[in-house]
């Protein structure tokens, strides 16, 4: 056990950390509202070789781990940069093993996403990075197919994300039946384990955030920081985001290392860092008082998409379901 | 950054399994569970004599061989298990006291018996009036000739009635701030003027309040400086390491639910595991129990590290603590009227969650509440600024 990242995953948080700070700072992030996309993030990101990282080497990419994609997501996540690499990652990786990988893919210069949820009467609902991206993978029917075309229009939504419904006709087949399932499942898995960080980053930057308030602010003589109400809230906000963090690390990193039950602590990461990032968020603006209802206050941009950035594969609920389902197998149908 | 269990605490895992499997049988289970006690001797002995005590202690205290990690296995391997282990955790921790802090006498006469398993020893800490402000300790004890005269109460003090000594706080100066005028003494419980009357609790576990009236020793029972007792509880938190048990409750009840779930069933004869409801309360329970074992394992691996998880300690607490709480009150209303029940055989899993429902107001309570882990993260571990 070695929770200390090595010099080199150090590297990555303080890389991509940095890059996010410089380019979009939190106070510049309303500009690419609502689309919730910078170009110049992008750029940046192609610049360090972020898009094709994690693919092997063979085909162009760097061979990194899903751990250090997730150090790198969540580094971006705790600034809330505005580019799509998790969703352009997992469908890179995905294209990686059906054999179908472009090298714009690899180098970014054509960014890819992937429907979550399986696309119905040709079209995919609700695309993350559907507004930006030009290729997108969908499972549809008993295929998985894949649409290169303009990016789709951007739907209005809650957490400024490049949301967009996109109709598949003239979509190829990648694959059919049992593989075509195989494929977009793994992709979704990662998914999972890498928004689990992202949360996990949005959840500390929150957390930041209402502690720096907390302390500054004054009532009653006394900085607000000092009163138990506040101090408790802010102590349990922080260990389970500790926790967040740790299990979602743990969740790449038994990704990694071919663990059979990678795809159940996925499931865990997610649905905890989706529940943490949103209780940090909102219990950051709620210590703000009136300010933190003010579209000024960068909180409100954490609190939107700490929401926004989990509900987008599906009802919380049924992804609950779902972990159980992998723990214990799923539900018999009733008989008769 | 890997997560993987380091093969010699993987090991001893299997060792304490091993032992446990022979000496902790159904047997000692219900007895335990009968008469409430807190301690099984056949089963600390045995500990005792794989020299588990000794190498719980530090090295450089002539203990060792045993690290953090494999102190955490064991402690969670004796909580899977519901084996009574207070016993050996205050034996274990006021060991490592006396061989930090002890005199020659009590290095020579007491650091052993605790060692060998021949003996135990027992916690006076709270009073009637100081519970989570323990520095406010009122039981005196003031100089009388060469020794000391000693007089006061405590409360809580558990498994005084197994025990040889009591380390007990007391208050030797009152002319200074509270947290300077405390010194730590070894209490012999035969010694004249102890007395002590069973509480019984919630849990049906038995703890003590203890009596100390003129109870005279001599100045070689004084555990560390005169007025230095706050440094020598520090020490003794410290040895503590934050793996020393109380953080495996919500694993345990996960590990019974399941077993539970899939062996029963319900009126209509559908096995237990296929109900939404216990799922989804199943299903957070394994998370929970993920993230406490992570925090858990952080506590660990910092103290490995040759650190004071001070911090990562009171996290872990914290929240196994209130995860277990929050599953139980679930899973009780999950089992509807069937969780009421109560059951005299162990064995009879059912039952569990009506206990677990007794049992788990105490785990946010002792140890430290979950209010005062919380000013520890707060302050320490977050910065913020302290009230008034």
């Amino acid at each position: 056990m070695d929770l200390d990242p090595t010099d080199e995953q150090q590297s990555i948080v303080d890389v991509f950390g940095d890059l996010a700070q410089r380019t979009v700072p939190l106070d510049r992030l309303r500009d690419h509202e609502p689309v919730g996309f910078a170009p110049e993030m992008w750029e940046q990101l192609i610049a360090v070789g972020a898009p094709g990282m994690a693919l092997p080497e063979s085909m162009g990419g760097a061979d990194a781990t899903l751990l250090d994609l997730a150090l790198a997501v969540e580094a971006l996540g705790r600034r809330l940069a505005p580019a799509p690499l998790i969703e352009h990652a997992v469908t890179a990786r995905l294209l990686a093993r059906a054999d179908a990988l472009p090298t714009e893919v690899v180098d970014g210069t054509r960014i890819a996403t992937l429907a979550l949820r399986p696309a119905r009467g040709g079209m995919a609902r609700l695309v993350p990075a559907g507004a930006v991206a030009t290729t997108v993978v969908a499972f549809h029917g008993t295929d998985l197919v894949v649409l290169d075309g303009e990016p789709g229009v951007h739907v209005a939504n809650l957490a400024s994300a490049p949301l967009a419904d996109r109709d598949l006709t003239g979509a190829r087949v990648l694959a059919s039946g049992a593989r075509a399932e195989q494929l977009h499942t793994e992709a979704v898995d990662e998914w999972r384990t890498l928004t689990a960080s992202a949360l996990a980053g949005l959840g500390l930057g929150s957390l930041e955030i209402g502690v720096r308030y907390v302390t500054e602010r004054e009532q009653f003589g006394v900085p607000i920081g000092s009163f138990q109400a506040l101090q408790h809230t802010l102590a349990d906000v922080s260990v389970a985001l500790d926790g967040a963090q740790l299990l979602a690390r743990k969740a790449a990193w038994a990704h990694d290392s071919g663990h059979a039950d990678a795809a159940v602590l996925g499931a865990m990461a997610f649905l905890f860092a989706a529940e943490q990032a949103q209780r940090a968020s909102d219990r950051a603006l709620h210590f703000h008082g009136g300010y933190g209802f003010m579209e000024e206050y960068d909180i409100q941009l954490f609190y939107r998409r700490a929401k926004g950035w989990a509900n987008v594969l599906d009802e919380p609920a049924r992804e609950y379901a779902r972990l159980a389902d992998l723990r214990y197998g799923p539900i018999p149908a009733a008989a008769g | 950054m890997d997560f993987t269990p380091s093969a010699t605490a993987e090991q001893f895992g299997d060792e304490v399994r091993t032992l446990l499997a022979s000496v902790f049988t159904d047997e000692r289970r219900q007895h335990a569970h009968d008469t409430g006690t807190m301690h099984d001797w056949e089963l600390h002995r045995a500990m005792a004599d794989q020299g588990w005590i000794r190498q719980a202690l530090p090295e450089a205290l002539g203990g060792g061989g045993r690290g953090p990690e494999e102190l955490a296995v064991l402690f969670r391997e004796l909580e899977l298990a519901g084996a009574p282990y207070d016993g050996m955790s205050i034996c274990t921790m006021v060991a490592s006291v006396l061989a930090h802090a002890g005199n020659e006498m009590q290095q020579r006469e007491i650091l052993p018996e605790l060692l060998s398993g021949e003996s135990l020893i027992a916690l006076g800490y709270s009073e009637p009036d100081a519970g989570s402000d323990v520095a406010a300790a009122r039981t005196r004890a003031v100089r009388d000739g060469d020794g000391w005269r000693i007089d006061g109460q405590k409360i809580f003090t558990s498994l005084a009635e197994e025990s040889e000594w009591i380390f007990l706080l007391t208050r030797t100066n009152l002319d200074v701030p509270k947290h300077r005028g405390l010194t730590f003494f070894l209490v012999p419980t035969s010694a004249p003027g102890f007395e002590l009357q069973p509480i019984r609790t919630l849990s049906g576990k038995r703890t003590n309040m203890t009596f100390y009236d003129g109870v005279q020793v001599g100045d070689e029972w004084r555990v560390g400086e005169v007025d230095g007792g706050w440094q020598v509880m520090l020490v003794a938190l410290s040895f503590e390491r934050g793996v020393a048990g109380g953080v495996r409750d919500a694993e345990r009840l996960l590990a019974v639910a399941e077993a539970h779930a899939r062996d029963a069933v319900d009126d209509d004869d559908r096995p237990l595991l296929e109900q939404p409801a216990r799922r989804d309360a199943l299903a957070r329970l394994a998370i929970d129990t993920e993230v406490a074992d992570l925090l858990t394992s952080r506590a660990a691996w910092v103290a490995a590290s040759g650190k004071l998880p001070g911090i990562e300690g009171a996290a872990s607490k914290l929240f196994a603590t209130e995860a277990f709480q929050r599953s139980v009150n679930r899973l009780v209303d999950v089992a509807g009227p069937a969780g009421l029940v109560q059951a005299h055989d162990v064995s009879d899993l059912s039952a569990f969650y009506e206990y677990c429902y007794r049992f788990a107001p105490v785990t946010t309570i002792y140890g430290g509440t979950s209010e005062i882990q919380r000013n520890l993260v707060a302050q320490r571990g977050l910065g913020l600024p302290r009230g008034n």
